[in-house]
Parts: C-alpha cells; sequence; structure tokens
C-alpha cells in the first residue's frame, strides 16, 4: 500500500488553527495572571472566536479540501462553524460562575478546544474526522460539566455524561469499523459512490444502525436520551447553555453529512427508524418537560424535543431539508443560550433561578428580563414574529414538500404541547406576585450583550430570515 | 398617499407602543394619553380608507405588496375589500373606546396593559388586511400573545386557567391552519409552478374534491375554535369572564370576527365544494349554538358571563348566514359581525362601569338600579335592545338579513334560527328586569354615582352607530356588495368549473403533493 503524505491547505484551517493558538494561549497566560487580571483570559477568549468568524469569512465560497478530501471548508461547513462560534463567544459572555466557582484559565481553554472539536465536525467528509472531532469535544465536555467542584451535582453530572459520552463512542467507532469492514471506505466521498454494492450487506446495515446509535446519543434523540437531564442540571449554567447549543448542532452537522448527504440514496433503508427515531423525540421530549419544575431540567428536555424538530428536516431530506435544519441549529442556539442567558443575570441579581416557583413576579420586579426571557419562550414554542417560528415553518414545509404530512401535522401537536410549558415559564414571571426582596448587583455588561445579541438575533431572523435563508442557497450540496 | 395608507393605518398602533415603552411607567397619565392619541389617530386615518374606498371596484383596493422573503415567495401584501373594510373600521372604532375604559378601571401595570394593547390591535387589523398567508398567519399568533397577557395579568381570579385555556384552544387549530397554508403552497406550486403564499392567486385554484375536503378542515377548525362555534366554545366563558373590560371588548368585539371572517376569505372561494358540504353540518351547529348559548345565557347569576354566553349565539347567526351562501345571508352575516362588536363590545364596557361602582357582577346583588342611575339604565337599555336585535337597531337589520338569506336556503333552519331570537329577548329583558326595576334592595346600590363624563363619551358613539346602522344601513350594505357578489360569483364558476370536471390538473411538477389524487 502506498501511503501518500496527506496535503495540507493551511488557508482552509484559518478558523480552526487560530480557536486552537487562542485556546493554547489562555492556558499559557492562566499561571500568570492573579484575581481580578484573570479577566482578561475571557476577553482573549471571545476575540479569538471572533477572529476565527472573521476568518470563516473570509473562506467563503473557497470549497478548500483538506487532508486528501478528509475534510471540506465549503459554505455548509462555514455556515456551521459560525453556528458553533457563535455558541461559543454567547457562551464566553454568560461565563460567570461568581457565585458558584472561581474561573480559570483552563476553563475558556476547554470551551475552545471543544469548539475546535464542533469545527472539526462540521467540515469533516470522513467518518474518522468525525470521530475525532466528537473525542475532543466530548472530553472537553466531560470536564467542563464537572467544573463547579464543590457541588456534588456538578461531579455526577459530569461522571454521567462521561460513561454514557464514552460508551456512546465506542459504539460510533464500532459502526465506523464494520462499515469499513464492509466497504473498504471511511471516506464520505468514497462511500457516496459505493452505496449500490453495499444495499444488502449485513455488515454494512449493521455498521449504519450504529453509526446512528453513536449520533443518536450526540444528539440526545430518545431513546438514546437518558443522559441529558441530570447532566443538563448539573452542570454549570453556562455549560448546560453552551452543551445545549454548539455540540449538538455539531452532532447534527455529522448526521446531516452522513445521512442527508452521503447516504441519501439509501433514504429508503434509514428513513423508517429516523422518522420513528424524530416522533419520539419530539414526543418524549415535550411530555416529560411538561411536570418539570426546575427549568434547568425543563429546558434539558426541551433540547430533547428540539432535536427531534431537527430529525423531522433530516428525515425530510433533500435541499430544503437540510437548509432548514442548519437554521433551525442556528435559531436554536439563539434561543436557547437566551434563556440561559436571563437565567444567568437572575442569578447575578441574587435571585434563587432555579425551580419555577423562584421565578413569581420577576418579570415585574425586572422588566427588561422578562420581556426578554418572554421573547425566548414565545421563540421555543414556535409562535411568530420569531426565530423559533421561522425555524419550525421552514422545516414543516420541508417536510411538507417532501410527503411527510403525518410527521408535519405530529409536529406541530408537539410544538402546542411545547407551548403549555414555555408559557408557564412567562405565567410565574408576570402573573404572580413576587415573594422575594433581594436587590443584587445590577448585571454585568457581557451578560447584558448576550441578552441583547440573542434577542435581537431572535426577533431578526424572525423578521427578516431572507438573508440566512439566501446565505444557505450557496449550494449546500456540493459533497457529491 | 393611497400606497401606504394601510400600511400607515396596521402599523401606528405598533408606532404608539414602541412611544408607550419610552415613557417611565411611573407617568401613568401620560402613557394613557399617549396610547389614547395613537389610537385615536389610527381611526382617524380610517376614516380616509372609509370615504376613498371605491364601492363598485372588483379587486382589493389600496394595495400595499413589497417583498419579504422573496426566497420562499413570501410577500408583504395588503389590500382591502368591502368584507374586511367594516371589519378594520370596527378595529379602529372600538380602540380607542377601549383605552379610555381603563382609565379608572385599571391603576397598576397601566404601561404593560397599554402596550398590550397596541400591539393587539396592530394584529388584528393585520388580520383583516393580510393578502398573503405568511403574513395573515403572523398577524393571527401575533394576537396570540398580547391577548395572552392581557387576560392573563389584569384578569380576575381565574385568569391563568383562562389565559392558558384560551391560548392552548387557539393554537390547536391555528398550527393545524399552518399545516394546511404550507400544503396549500406547494400544491399551487405542483399547479402553477410558482412559489407563492399570495391569497388573491392561490385563492383561482380549483382543487380537487378530496384535496379541498382535508384542506378546508384543517382551516375550519382554525376559524370554528375562534369564532367560536359550539362544541368548541368553552374556551370562551372563561376567556370573557376573565378578562379585563378592555380585553373582553376586543376579545368579543374583533377577536372572534377573526374566524368568521377567515370562513369567508379562505373557507369559501378556495374550497368551494367542501364548503358546500360542510353547509348542513356547520349550519346545524351554528342553530346549536343560537339556541343553546341562549339557554345557557338565560341561567347565568353574573352579568358577564351572560353577555358571553350571549356571544356564542350572535356568533351562531354570523355562521348561518354565512352557510346560507346567498348575497342577504353574506351580507347580513357580514354586518352581523361588526353589530355584534359594537352591541356586545358595548355590553362589556357598560358592565364593567357597574363592575367599577361596585365591584360585584351577580344579578342577585342589584334591583332598582334604574331609580339611582338613571342615565346609566338608559344606556344599557338601548344597548341591550340592540342585542336583542329589536327594529330600529342595528341588530335587527343584521338578523333580518341572516334570516332572510337562511328562509331563502332551507327554511327549516330559518325558522329555528328565529326561535333563538325570542331566547334573546328573554335572557336580556329578563336581566335588565332584574337588575334596573323593582326597589333599591340593597343598601350599597343607593350610594352609586352615575355615569361620569369619560364614560358617557364612551357610550356615546356607540349608541349613535346602534341607530346610525339600525336607521340607514345602506351605506354599510352598499359598500359591501359588490364584494360579495364577486366572491360568490367566484364560487359559482368554481362549482361549475368542477362539474364540468375542469380541475387544473397540471403535469404533477414534483412526485410528492400533498394530497394529491388525480380525479
Amino acid at each position: 500500500m502506498n501511503w501518500i503524505l496527506p496535503v495540507i491547505n493551511w488557508n482552509g484551517l484559518a478558523p480552526e488553527i487560530i480557536i486552537v493558538g487562542a485556546g493554547l494561549l489562555v492556558m499559557l497566560l492562566d499561571p500568570f495572571l492573579k484575581g481580578d487580571r484573570k479577566k482578561i483570559l475571557s476577553h482573549l477568549s471571545w476575540l479569538g472566536v471572533l477572529a476565527a468568524m472573521l476568518a470563516c469569512f473570509w473562506l467563503w465560497d473557497g470549497n478548500i479540501n483538506n487532508w486528501n478530501g478528509m475534510a471540506l471548508s465549503d459554505n455548509l461547513s462555514l455556515v456551521l462553524k459560525l453556528i458553533f462560534l457563535t455558541g461559543t463567544l454567547l457562551t464566553i459572555f454568560i461565563s460567570t460562575l461568581k457565585t458558584q466557582a472561581e474561573i480559570h484559565g483552563e476553563y475558556f481553554g476547554l470551551l475552545l478546544f471543544a469548539t475546535f472539536g464542533m469545527m472539526l465536525m462540521g467540515s469533516s467528509t470522513d467518518l474518522l474526522v468525525i470521530f475525532l472531532g466528537i473525542e475532543v469535544m466530548s472530553v472537553s465536555l466531560y470536564i467542563l460539566a464537572g467544573f463547579d467542584r464543590h457541588d456534588p451535582k456538578s461531579g455526577e453530572a459530569s461522571m454521567k455524561y462521561f460513561l454514557m459520552g464514552a460508551f456512546s463512542t465506542g459504539f460510533l467507532l464500532y459502526g465506523i469499523a464494520l462499515i469499513y469492514g464492509a466497504t473498504g471506505q471511511t471516506n464520505l466521498n468514497a462511500l457516496f459512490t459505493y452505496f449500490y454494492a453495499a444495499q444488502n450487506d449485513l455488515l454494512f446495515l449493521a455498521g449504519l444502525g450504529l453509526l446512528l446509535v453513536g449520533l443518536g446519543f450526540k444528539v440526545a434523540s430518545v431513546p438514546f436520551h437518558m443522559w441529558v437531564p441530570d447532566v443538563y442540571e448539573g452542570a454549570p449554567t453556562p455549560i448546560t447553555a453552551f452543551m445545549a447549543a454548539g455540540p449538538k448542532a455539531a452532532a447534527f452537522a455529522a448526521l446531516l453529512r452522513v445521512f442527508v448527504i452521503t447516504f441519501q440514496p439509501l433514504t429508503n433503508l434509514w428513513i423508517i427508524v429516523l422518522w420513528i427515531i424524530a416522533v419520539l423525540t419530539m414526543t418524549v421530549g415535550n411530555l416529560l418537560a411538561i411536570s418539570q419544575m426546575n427549568i434547568k431540567r425543563m429546558l434539558a428536555y426541551s433540547s430533547i424535543a428540539h432535536a427531534g424538530y431537527v430529525l423531522v428536516a433530516i428525515v425530510a431530506g433533500g435541499d430544503m431539508g437540510l437548509k432548514s435544519a442548519v437554521f433551525y441549529l442556528l435559531a436554536y442556539s439563539l434561543m436557547n443560550i437566551g434563556a440561559f442567558a436571563v437565567i444567568i443575570a437572575l442569578s447575578e441579581r441574587g435571585e434563587k433561578h432555579l425551580d419555577l416557583p423562584d421565578y413569581r413576579g420577576l418579570g415585574l420586579k425586572y422588566p427588561l428580563l422578562g420581556v426578554l426571557m418572554t421573547i425566548f419562550m414565545v421563540s421555543l414554542s414556535g409562535i411568530p414574529p420569531t426565530a423559533g417560528f421561522v425555524g419550525k415553518f421552514y422545516i414543516f414545509s420541508a417536510a411538507v414538500k417532501n410527503g411527510f404530512i403525518g410527521l408535519a401535522v405530529i409536529g406541530v401537536l408537539n410544538s402546542l404541547i411545547s407551548v403549555y410549558f414555555y408559557l408557564r415559564v412567562v405565567v410565574f414571571m408576570f402573573m404572580q406576585e413576587s415573594e422575594s426582596r433581594v436587590t443584587g448587583a445590577p448585571v454585568g455588561w457581557p451578560v447584558l450583550a448576550a441578552l441583547l445579541i440573542t434577542a435581537l438575533g431572535t426577533l431578526w431572523l424572525g423578521l427578516f430570515p431572507d438573508w440566512f435563508l439566501n446565505l444557505a442557497q450557496a449550494n449546500f450540496l456540493a459533497v457529491k | 398617499m393611497s400606497n401606504s395608507i394601510l400600511s400607515l393605518v396596521v402599523f401606528l398602533p405598533l408606532i404608539g407602543a414602541f412611544l408607550v415603552t419610552l415613557i417611565p411607567r411611573q407617568s401613568i397619565e401620560l402613557i394613557r394619553r399617549v396610547s389614547f392619541a395613537a389610537t385615536l389617530v389610527t381611526f382617524l386615518f380610517s376614516f380616509y380608507l372609509y370615504f376613498n374606498f371605491d364601492s363598485s371596484a372588483q379587486a382589493y383596493q389600496f394595495i400595499v405588496q413589497k417583498n419579504w422573503i422573496p426566497s420562499l415567495g413570501i410577500t408583504y401584501y395588503l389590500g382591502l375589500d368591502g368584507i374586511s373594510l367594516f371589519l378594520v373600521l370596527l378595529t379602529t372604532f372600538l380602540g380607542p373606546l377601549t383605552i379610555l375604559s381603563t382609565w379608572s378601571a385599571v391603576t397598576e401595570k397601566v404601561k404593560g396593559l397599554m402596550i398590550s394593547m397596541l400591539i393587539l390591535e396592530t394584529a388584528l387589523l393585520g388580520v383583516f388586511v393580510a393578502l398573503d398567508l405568511f403574513s395573515f398567519y403572523v398577524f393571527w399568533e401575533g394576537m396570540l400573545i398580547p391577548m395572552y397577557f392581557i387576560i392573563g395579568i389584569w384578569g380576575g381570579p381565574r385568569r391563568i386557567y383562562a389565559t392558558i385555556k384560551f391560548v392552548l384552544f387557539t393554537l390547536t387549530g391555528s398550527l393545524l391552519m399552518l399545516v394546511a397554508i404550507i400544503a396549500l403552497y406547494f400544491i399551487n406550486h405542483a399547479y402553477t409552478g410558482t412559489y407563492t403564499f399570495s391569497i388573491p392567486e392561490l385563492s383561482k385554484l380549483i382543487l380537487p374534491v378530496k384535496t379541498q375536503f382535508w384542506l378546508f378542515w384543517a382551516f375550519a377548525l382554525a376559524f370554528a375554535i375562534k369564532v367560536p362555534l359550539f362544541p368548541l366554545h368553552t374556551w370562551l366563558p372563561d376567556a370573557h369572564v376573565e378578562a379585563p373590560t378592555a380585553g373582553s371588548v376586543i376579545l368579543a368585539g374583533v377577536l372572534l370576527k377573526m374566524g368568521t371572517y377567515g370562513f369567508l376569505r379562505f373557507c369559501l372561494p378556495m374550497f368551494p365544494n367542501a364548503f358546500l358540504d360542510a353547509v348542513p353540518l356547520i349550519s346545524i351547529l351554528s342553530i346549536i349554538g343560537i339556541t343553546y348559548g341562549g339557554m345557557v345565557s338565560m341561567m347565568q347569576k353574573d352579568i358577564k358571563s351572560l353577555v358571553a354566553y350571549s356571544s356564542v349565539a350572535h356568533l351562531g347567526f354570523v355562521m348561518l348566514g354565512m352557510f346560507a351562501l346567498n348575497a342577504q345571508g353574506i351580507q347580513g352575516s357580514i354586518l352581523q359581525m361588526v353589530n355584534h362588536g359594537i352591541s356586545t363590545g358595548a355590553l362589556f364596557l357598560i358592565v364593567g362601569m357597574l363592575y367599577e361602582r361596585r365591584h360585584t357582577r351577580l344579578i342577585e346583588e342589584f334591583s332598582g338600579v334604574a331609580h339611582v342611575l338613571p342615565i346609566y339604565a338608559t344606556f344599557f337599555m338601548i344597548i341591550a335592545l340592540s342585542s336583542i336585535g329589536l327594529p330600529g337597531t342595528n341588530g335587527f337589520v343584521g338578523e333580518f338579513l341572516i334570516i332572510l338569506g337562511t328562509l331563502k336556503s332551507n327554511v327549516t333552519y330559518a325558522v329555528l334560527a328565529a326561535t333563538g331570537v325570542i331566547i334573546a329577548a328573554v335572557y336580556m329583558l329578563w336581566m335588565y328586569q332584574r337588575v334596573f326595576f323593582g326597589k333599591v334592595t340593597n343598601s350599597a346600590n343607593q350610594v352609586l354615582k352615575d355615569l361620569n363624563l369619560r364614560e358617557r363619551f364612551i357610550l356615546v358613539p356607540l349608541v349613535l352607530a346602534i341607530f346610525w346602522i339600525g336607521f340607514y344601513p345602506k351605506p354599510y350594505l352598499s359598500k359591501m356588495e359588490t364584494s360579495v357578489t364577486v366572491l360568490l360569483q367566484t364560487v359559482e364558476s368554481k362549482l361549475a368549473a368542477q362539474k364540468e370536471g375542469k380541475i387544473l390538473v397540471a403535469e404533477p411538477i414534483q412526485d410528492k403533493i400533498p394530497f394529491y389524487q388525480a380525479e
């Protein structure tokens, strides 16, 4: 066998290099900064993220192939990377753990490394690169979930996440191995041309199934969702916001690459399975969210439900399915991080902020936070004029277009269920009287910035989504 | 001016809401004045629509069309015809009156209420003038959140239950409608090759009967919940009773009309065969609504819930007239939508005034009020009579036309519906007798003050409208005549084309068409 040294196009890797560089720099500087000066680390991190975003724009329409076709920096991957980076940027802004634990350099370092893993997943055109991306991302997240060392719940979250995550990665790797065994390929482009021979190969089918299980764990689809509530509840709040946005979107990116694009000709093989998973994910997520009194747990179940909506887009498939999934990932990142930002802002104010009854009257006490929370909840439940509505509209359009009327109907009925528990937050915030007498410090500017970005983004995408849809117009299905 | 007048009318309240957000929440008086001014200016601008409306024109007027989301063929597209004109006027007319009614009724969290009311008005106006299904849906749902707050924050003791019920009921229908809208969009694309949400364009489609059936019922469910048609009415008494007066007025006066308007604007021209097939079912449900609503009203102990249940009966008339499918019936139906908005809106306002004085609405708490509050009693009498439909008041013209129209299409329905008028007289007059006549037995009623200037100012325009429509309905009817005729002609020609088998069966452009069935 001839080994060719992979050709590396350094330009194509610019965003990744910037992120890793920023991460390393943060880690290196950490020991030399004391006390208040540690804030420099946070500023460095978000500057790094901004620089990486600029690099993404610079690479627009580049279609650069890297590592002998193992990674591709096409517009789809760039849009995905921008979504991940937005999530990371907002997470850095809302990372104020002062009431819980000291923030160290490794916090931001790990955040950036996780982002790097996500970006790898977004651009990978090889199963092995997907695996590497998942590992880099997950290992960083295992630590971040347990970052609040003094809180036993955080440790529990970390441990659970680690065990389940390691288990699911095992499935994923086994699936990749089986597919390799059946076809001799791990490259998605090669697999795309290979599929006819593989149709009835049991080994290949088993591999495909295991791949679905592995990725299903990462996107938190039912029945692989058991880890989500405990991990989301236990992890520090900014990390919970982060996990629901970026890493989930990254796992979806892999799912899109593998199923919608590469195995698209094999639709008949996997569509029924994904159809069932999508229905289960939406329904179970929404039904279980109804009874949650802890807001982080409620948002955890809601994130399962939202994964279900994106799965609808994947089942719908085609160009519109792909675009609607990507749009929804962006919309969900914004509104979900926004909701968590409100939770963090309330905790900065010194309010109790974990159980729903703690929210009594807080909307009247802090009108701005209340209105913002309303915007996010309305958007999460998919009512116009918000990003959540356009996203759902787009997804259900894709489903109807490709003949999945039943799925669309189940989807809208699910979003009806979700209205109940999202608006309940608003009920508590506005329609009941406050008991709390706390007057805490005003909210710091980074959290305020995150709140404004997410709120304006949610409304902007809801009212004028055209620019994004046009952005997405640029050939997404280029991988052939 | 005529290019942007509709946009202006629709968005003036929203601009008002924005101005109100800038005012600090302690300056209650300023907030009220700005809101009142915003709604009043909107009303004055809507006069322009009335006077410049060309009643002979067949097409939509004052059209505004701009690209909104071109990649999906979504446009910002507004227009007005004889059907929507009066609903727009009704909305702008009730706007300032409801704001005025909150002057003394709401003293806390005034800023939030005013912002909600103003956003609500924009959404309602948008629903009636939107000519793009996507814009329509955005306005339709945009109404939900402000109303949710109005009931939930400023409402009565069971407000949270009522508001959640209201939202869930409404959304159940409208989400299924959303799927139907999307399906219609793709069906249109399959037939014509263009992606559009334009209502006039989509109304041109002649669809296969089976497709019509599914789409009709998906739309109809949303509208029937809104109307509300028996047995989907159970959200209404809760929402109406718990809402603050201003909310009840808008709920009864305008919000319910979104449902009847939807039947007329979408279900009838788009799915005429399915509409025709639904006539017996919906007519019977309407008649049940008329009698059931009336009988339940009779037994109410609370004046406000009496008025609320009477809405179920009145809206039954509106639906019945529409489903008579002739010019009189539909004209009567549209006129009755406006009448119900005026009369029931006025009833809620006037009941609210009594509640402000006594903090109870129970009929048994009152008697002989006419001795203490003569002016109030007179206003109440006029409004109650117009609600019953006494000749000379607006209610008579509407109900007369509806019964006339129904008589032409089905005598049994007309006879059954006419008994509903009698029931209306019973519950209204019996309530009036118990509250206003007799001796003043409750000493708390002895010291009540009669209507002040502001309250008279609210009621006088309503009473004027009641008599104007009652004695001289011609300007109203003539303005809606052309549109109704065009609507009926469209329906007839589509039905005829369907009979001759001239269904637009183009070559399917995509292979999977929702509900598609070649015939």
